[in-house]
């Protein structure tokens, strides 16, 4: 709903109600495969965590930056995540549990490494965004995505992702690579839901700004010249 | 009508992205999108980098790192059947 200034109010949709975690069918599928390893069949485990081990690993060395220590923090999620799985209550996806363990595993090792300022950022929810201006650029959507994607691409994404400031890349990661939802995400991070989408949309301007300007610019503005 | 200016878009374009906004404020962007060359811009290329970022085939996993992730479950294993027949 719409206030007379035009400011727009906040309407949240992606709060899945227990009941509709519980009818989803990937959701019991989950519970099944947890309850049987609870009852003594441990190898279940690695159908569970079969779907996840690429986006765990990637969550770690998107944080850490480091591939060794990247897979010490994934698999130390994953054995942490085994040996607590009795006390995983089930309210949100094994997904998202695993993805916060794994985070706070790569936040321990940034401590450890005493490499990288964790301080969180002052983005509440009235003012995040306002001093950011995106830069502009031409026109990159006509760009058709498959076409894009090659290794000197992942490269720069990857440069991209690794200068966000840590809450920003850690929120990024949730949310656009782990796929969490914004409000378990918020959980995850231990900041409310309004903090975790001014967050958000901050990391994916500062994302895309980087890409384009590392990656794209030159190309958009060769083509531009182009049509002079 | 109401309006909506380029920093009310820009402070919403995230959640127009996730989906996560009312109907009637997606319909005061897309209408704010089809007059706004700048916005429109800014935000498909935001949803095109998204796309790329969450895109499967950028994760490659170190070699042997699903055997060496094995011989730890392995260990880990044991250790809960010992336990369980201990109970």
């Amino acid at each position: 709903m719409l206030a007379k200034t035009g400011e727009l109010e906040l309407v949240s949709s992606d709060s899945r109600t227990q009941s509709e975690k519980s009818s989803d069918p990937e959701v019991s599928h989950e519970r099944q495969l947890i309850a049987e390893i609870l009852a003594g069949n441990p190898e279940r485990y690695y159908e569970l965590i079969a779907p996840l081990e690429r986006r765990i690993y990637f969550t770690a060395v998107s944080i850490v930056r480091n591939e060794a220590d990247a897979e010490d923090v994934a698999q130390e999620a994953i054995l942490k995540a085994f040996r607590s799985l009795g006390k995983f209550k089930g309210d949100a996806r094994f997904s998202t549990w695993l993805f916060s363990i794994t985070m706070n595993e790569a936040r321990m090792r940034l401590r450890k490494r005493r490499e990288v300022s964790l301080d969180e950022p002052n983005d509440d929810g009235a003012s995040g965004d306002a001093e950011y201006t995106p830069i502009q650029l031409a026109d990159w959507r006509e760009l058709p995505v498959d076409t894009v994607l090659n290794k000197e691409m992942a490269a720069h994404l990857e440069q991209a992702i690794e200068q966000l400031p840590v809450p920003y890349r850690e929120i990024l990661v949730l949310r656009d690579i782990d796929g969490v939802s914004t409000a378990d995400a918020a959980e995850a991070l231990g900041i409310s839901i309004a903090n975790a989408k001014v967050r958000l949309l901050r990391a994916r301007l500062m994302l895309r700004d980087y890409f384009v300007s590392h990656c794209l610019m030159p190309r958009t503005t060769r083509a531009g010249r182009g049509r002079e | 009508m109401i309006r909506l200016k380029c920093e009310d878009v820009r402070r919403e374009m995230s959640n127009y992205l996730d989906n996560d906004i009312s109907p009637e404020n997606r319909e005061l962007i897309e209408r704010h999108l089809e007059q706004c060359q700048n916005c429109a811009v800014l935000l498909d290329s935001m949803h095109n980098v998204l796309v790329l970022v969450a895109d499967e085939r950028r994760f490659e996993l170190p070699a042997g790192f699903g055997k060496r992730l094995r011989e730890k479950l392995s260990r880990e294993f044991e250790n809960f059947r010992n336990g369980h027949r201990s109970e």
